[in-house]
């Protein structure tokens, strides 16, 4: 009866997502339509990254890396063959890049599944590492991901990038994306392979003695975490139609940690909403750059003020709220309503003294 | 027929001999102590069994298998479980997840099922469910199911790891000082429980402890430890009045004891 009511309650959320998706999709401008996209794809890149740091406790810092394998699969199988002959100016593009095209949703599924294959060849050996070490060596696969992109120009253009790639990413896609991701992951994490993955992030060797292969689950989340990463990577090829290898850089990777830290490690709603307040933030703090007055006082603008301002917001926010936003928590109908009625509760005692 | 048979093992760490020539045969539903002085290679013996270091001289058999220089996990899977000197919890998981996960390992349902929770898969979970409410009735910790285990007392919280390690099914239980930290009553509902356990699980028990009373009041065969070497082995009377072992670990008034 109860899970009955909760998955009604979940329906009509998903209509009304629905819904909004369409008005957004119709109403709003260009630039905000491109906020909420990069937000929405910062869902699905937060919410990946979360899988293999938030729960498997794997400090993986390789997520540009994927993304960028993901966004050069996308752009090479979405671009028609004659236009690629054009673009490819470094050096003529290398066969079968050539002739292969294919519709998004499957440029999109083989992002994944190269991403993912590229975790599991590289995850192999190094999830053997912990903490610190696995951070930096999954950061140095990541850079090397870019340089290679950077000098491999029969396949990426090299520093050129690929441009003029088609624009079929829209608020469907990305929030249809995130959506699936988060529906993956928070099944993965509510079952018994997810409490495994909890386990070793817990406590490792009491994890191994109570019989969980821990090279298995490590790869497994690793894995998928980096499927949804290539997917995400694939969505921004063809959301900013320009790629090149300076887009992949470890900035990137941090934007997505502190996103994840932000929304609070093991907390997927954390994540969701940390992903859009971030990517409002960056960008609704831009006026502080122009320059403003304060009272008397005149600021000039001052370049890299916004980063500046956004800094001292991040740090704030850790100090007060070290657990992140949802310090753990997550979503459900049921803490809603007890936060619903909490909120009902404390203003009945002003009434009760009125009468 | 011997289930577990420890064959002369020896540990070297670098130029130290932690363990050297250690035998030890346990037959199905035995339950024996090992004790001795601190640092005399007691859990260094455990983690040998269980597979976190591997003996660098001969071999360990566990009902007939080889199993020196296994994994832990295989070696968990083969039926040995274990609990920790310094309580090993998930601590931020919850109670019924720390026992939820010792069945992890007899999982059927794959990767896809599990997320997508297929029929097959939710019937499973549910038995798991079950199951670990049952083992929890047992201690009594189920009225606390979902607390998070690092907030429990000290005492439940060693219930709960040897809760966990039924879990996983084991054939034989290795106990690292289990009364550790408890008081004089917690001590004496342990005895009863290890040997209920011992029983209602058809399980052979070896267990380290420092507490002579739980030794010499549940333990049908005692081997004594020091510097790595064993120095008597026995039923506790022989044991009480070895004067090696007295020499070395109990004291003087222990005879008396």
């Amino acid at each position: 009866m109860k899970k009955q009511s909760e998955k009604i309650y979940t329906l009509i959320a998903l209509i009304i997502l629905v819904l909004l998706v369409y008005l957004a999709q119709h109403r709003l401008d260009a630039y905000k339509l491109r906020i909420l996209n990069i937000g929405a794809i910062y869902v699905t890149l937060g919410v990946s990254l979360n899988l293999i740091y938030g729960f498997t406790g794997q400090f993986s810092l390789g997520h540009a890396g994927f993304m960028a394998i993901g966004a050069y699969v996308t752009a090479l199988l979405v671009l028609p063959p004659y236009y690629k002959e054009i673009i490819f100016i470094l050096e003529p593009l290398a066969w079968p890049f050539t002739v292969l095209q294919a519709p998004f949703i499957v440029a999109l599924f083989l992002s994944g599944l190269l991403a993912a294959l590229a975790a599991f060849l590289i995850g192999l050996p190094v999830l053997r590492l912990k903490g610190d070490y696995l951070g930096i060596a999954t950061l140095g696969f990541a850079e090397i991901i870019r340089i290679i992109a950077n000098n491999l120009p029969h396949i990426t253009n090299g520093a050129l990038g690929i441009k003029g790639i088609p624009e079929y990413t829209n608020l469907w896609w990305t929030v249809g994306v995130a959506a699936v991701t988060i529906y993956i992951i928070k099944g993965l994490i509510h079952s018994s392979y997810g409490r495994a993955l909890m386990a070793i992030r817990e406590n490792e060797v009491a994890a191994e003695v109570i019989g969980i292969n821990l090279t298995y689950h490590k790869v497994m989340s690793f894995t998928i975490s980096a499927f949804f990463a290539g997917v995400a990577g694939g969505l921004f090829a063809c959301l900013l139609t320009t790629i090149d290898p300076k887009a992949f850089m470890f900035v990137m990777t941090f934007n997505i940690l502190a996103v994840v830290v932000l929304g609070g490690l093991g907390s997927i709603t954390g994540t969701v909403i940390a992903a859009f307040l971030f990517n409002f933030f960056l960008e609704y703090l831009r006026p502080i750059e122009a320059g403003f007055s304060f009272g008397p006082i005149k600021f000039p603008p001052i370049p890299g003020l916004r980063m500046v301002s956004f800094s001292i917001l991040l740090l704030a926010l850790i100090l007060y709220k070290q657990r992140g936003l949802m310090g753990g928590i997550e979503f459900s109908w049921r803490g809603l309503f007890q936060f619903i009625n909490r909120l009902l509760a404390k203003k009945k005692p002003t009434e009760g003294s009125a009468s | 027929m011997e289930i577990l048979n420890v064959d002369n093992v020896t540990i070297n760490f670098g130029g130290l001999t932690a363990v050297k020539d250690f035998q030890l045969k346990l037959l199905p539903r035995e339950l024996v102590g090992l004790i001795g002085p601190n640092g005399a290679g007691k859990t260094t013996v455990f983690n040998m069994i269980t597979g976190i270091y591997s003996p660098t001289l001969n071999k360990i058999y566990f009902q007939n298998i080889d199993i020196t220089g296994m994994k832990p996990d295989r070696i968990a899977k083969l039926g040995i479980a274990r609990t920790f000197q310094n309580v090993r919890l998930m601590e931020n998981l919850t109670v019924l997840d720390n026992v939820m996960i010792g069945f992890h390992l007899h999982l059927q349902s794959n990767l896809a099922s599990a997320i997508f929770k297929f029929p097959g898969y939710v019937q499973e979970e549910e038995n798991i469910y079950q199951k670990s409410i049952e083992l929890l009735r047992k201690v009594d910790l189920e009225r606390c199911k979902l607390e998070k285990a690092g907030s429990l007392p000290y005492g439940q919280q060693r219930k709960l790891e040897i809760v966990r390690a039924l879990a996983t099914g084991p054939k034989l239980l290795l106990l690292d000082e289990p009364a550790a930290g408890m008081n004089p009553q917690e001590t004496k509902e342990l005895m009863g429980f290890i040997q209920k356990v011992r029983d209602d699980f058809d399980l052979t028990i070896l267990l380290i402890e420092h507490d002579m009373k739980v030794v010499m009041g549940i333990c049908e065969r005692i081997i004594v430890l020091n510097y790595g070497v064993t120095i008597a082995e026995g039923n506790p009377e022989d044991i009480r009045r070895n004067p090696e072992v007295i020499k070395a670990y109990l004291g003087v008034e222990a005879q008396y004891a």
